[in-house]
């Protein structure tokens, strides 16, 4: 019974791979194929490559991702507590004041030390 | 809708570790404002804030009386066996800021966060004791787990130290990836992630039984790694030699504690129904660790890689008593001689890392065991500590040690009857102790035999926390029966 409920997902998923064989297997068998340096290229017909594409980035950035990532996790906990505020009480809103506070306490640690001066 | 009222959150209950977590928020703000030079303050009051912590807990233990309650809508247990462990914890924190207080400033690493994610895992640990939910264990693990990887990278521009931190990290998380799918398959297997509702449904023999097996299996994976059981235990030594000496002490001792405390809740408390199937995995597992542990630690040429091995070799003999809990009237006894035996071991290998710590260099170097050469006669009372603390590992007389395989190994017989997989870990072990006497007593040996010229550092706080772990030490060897009974009365419990 089981089983049976999947057969058309399984034909689905057997007829995406036959398609994506043949659409790519066509152009390699029938195509001509002549290639050049320039074709060989990452950017064909784009610019010359200078350099290779593992550049060293400031370590800020990451400064500034962890500090998105904290008060992004912040909405996600904030929205859905909005919703059932009512609900929730006395109980809900000092969870809330717990969970903020924590996260207060990064953002003042990250203050400090300089997290948030860009020069 | 279904509030938490204030009996079912349970705050009094869980008060320690809500102190460590309050008291580590407070102290983060606290660090930011104390001039660097001066962050032996930060060491000080985290110490206040554990032995606070400490204070919670004694009057909880009083109170409580041996009954067990739950917390946070059953989410965690406050038992016996937790309230012991949680002890165990907070002891090995304060001795390993005591370990760091002059090690860090002497190094040229002396950062406030040291102590701060220090205490951070030690709450991680405490959790981990009372997790009653497979999702709060694999919470407690990781609160337990990501401060270590940090503190492991705390030597930052050595690159041995942030090589042992990468190393930790990626087999870390691996092993957690293990664990968050054992715990899929028991949830898929029974239906509810709680440890009493996993133990009702494989009590009532459930048809997906089988699922909630391979899940149990999986979780063990990821315990195995987390206390470096064989063949789990790759990353051990290079991680314990490449962190800083501080760091190793509490790692090798806390976090073997938390993941056993953990380990021991889910397979005892919420899986006796199969307990002959993870009877006889944990044997064959501690039979791997113990003699593997122990035959490789005789090649080793660094103490720090030693004593590695030897802490992979001591979480088999913790195995075996694991093992012999299989049988739900076993358990008790077992158990309380697991948790003795973490205690002996927490003493023991805290203290021998600190006489390393001692005799280890500013550069990192002199931790091969040819730097211990003249100890005995340049410095007689550091000699003497090490040789207890090694005899101690070893298990010979007058010492801890001895008594904790005692009471192992006495679990292990009782609980062999008709059971050849516990017999055969209980003899590999008592084979495996004489093995290991080699290269603890090498080391006595060569302080005492060898002529040479040790640079010792010692410091007040290095010379307290050496006197309290030698002094526990000798104290649990020649009278442990007042503490075993503590251990005996520290029942693991299924309460929901």
């Amino acid at each position: 019974m089981l089983v049976q409920q999947y057969l058309p997902i399984a034909i689905l998923v057997l007829f995406a791979i036959i398609m994506a064989l043949i659409v790519v297997f066509t152009s390699v068998i029938f195509g001509p194929h002549r290639p050049t340096k320039k074709k060989l290229a990452p950017y064909e017909s784009g610019m010359t490559p200078i350099g290779p594409a593992v550049r060293r980035l400031p370590v800020r950035f990451y400064l500034v991702a962890v500090l998105f990532i904290l008060f992004d996790v912040e909405i996600i906990f904030l929205l859905p507590y909005a919703v059932v505020i009512r609900q929730l009480g006395l109980y809900g809103l000092i969870a809330t004041g717990v969970f903020v506070v924590i996260l207060t306490v990064g953002l003042l640690y990250e203050w400090k030390k300089g997290g948030l001066d860009w020069e | 809708m279904n509030l938490p009222t204030l009996e079912s959150i349970n705050l009094l209950a869980v008060l320690p570790v809500l102190i460590v977590f309050g008291w580590t928020l407070v102290l983060l703000v606290i660090d930011l404002f104390i001039p660097s030079g001066r962050k032996y303050w930060t060491a000080w009051l985290g110490i206040l804030g554990l032995l606070g912590a400490a204070v919670a807990l004694a009057v909880r233990f009083i109170d409580a009386r041996g009954a067990a309650v739950t917390a946070f809508d059953g989410m965690l247990t406050v038992d016996g066996f937790s309230l012991f462990l949680q002890a165990i914890f907070i002891l090995t924190a304060v001795i390993g800021i005591l370990l760091a207080l002059d090690f860090l400033p002497r190094h040229k690493i002396e950062r406030g966060e040291y102590y701060i994610l220090l205490l951070f895992t030690t709450g991680g640990m405490m959790i981990m004791s009372m997790a009653a939910d497979l999702i709060v264990v694999f919470l407690a693990l990781e609160l337990l787990s990501i401060p270590l990887y940090i503190l492991t990278g705390f030597a930052r521009p050595r690159a041995d130290s942030e090589e042992a931190a990468m190393k930790y990290f990626l087999l870390g998380a691996f092993a957690s990836g293990f664990l968050v799918f054992g715990i899929a398959l028991t949830y898929g297997g029974t239906g509810t992630t709680s440890l009493v509702g996993v133990f009702n449904q494989l009590a009532e023999g459930e048809p997906s039984r089988d699922l909630a097996l391979v899940g149990m299996a999986l979780i063990l994976v990821g315990f195995g790694f987390k206390v470096a059981a064989v063949p789990f235990h790759m990353w051990t030594p290079d991680v314990y030699q490449g962190a800083p000496t501080p760091v190793t002490a509490f790692m090798s001792v806390g976090a073997k504690a938390g993941g056993f405390a953990a380990l021991m809740r889910i397979l005892i408390v919420a899986m006796p129904a199969v307990g002959e199937a993870w009877g006889m995995l944990v044997a064959i597992l501690a039979m791997l660790t113990m003699i593997l542990g122990n035959v490789v630690a005789i090649a080793q040429r660094n103490i720090k890689r030693m004593l590695a091995y030897s802490s992979i070799a001591h979480a088999g003999y913790i195995l075996v008593a694991v093992s012999a809990a299989q049988r739900p009237e076993d358990a008790p006894l077992a158990v309380s001689a697991a948790i003795f035996y973490l205690l002996t071991y927490a003493f023991t290998n805290l203290g021998a890392f600190g006489v390393v710590l001692a005799v280890e260099r500013e550069d990192g170097s002199g931790n091969l065991l040819e730097d211990f050469a003249g100890l005995g006669r340049s410095k007689p009372v550091l000699a003497a500590i090490m040789t207890l603390f090694m005899l101690s590992l070893t298990g010979m007389p007058v010492s801890a040690g001895l008594v904790g395989k005692f009471f192992v190994f006495q679990a292990a017989i009782n609980a062999s009857v008709g059971n050849p997989w516990i017999l055969a870990a209980a003899i590999v072990g008592i084979v495996t102790s004489v093995i290991s006497a080699f290269y603890y007593i090498r080391i006595i040996l060569i302080m005492y035999m060898q002529e040479g010229e040790p640079q010792v550092v010692l410091k007040p706080a290095l010379t307290v926390a050496l006197a309290l772990t030698a002094l526990a030490t000798l104290i649990l060897g020649i009278i442990p029966a007042p503490v075993f009974q503590l251990a005996k009365d520290a029942l693991l419990t299924l309460v929901g």
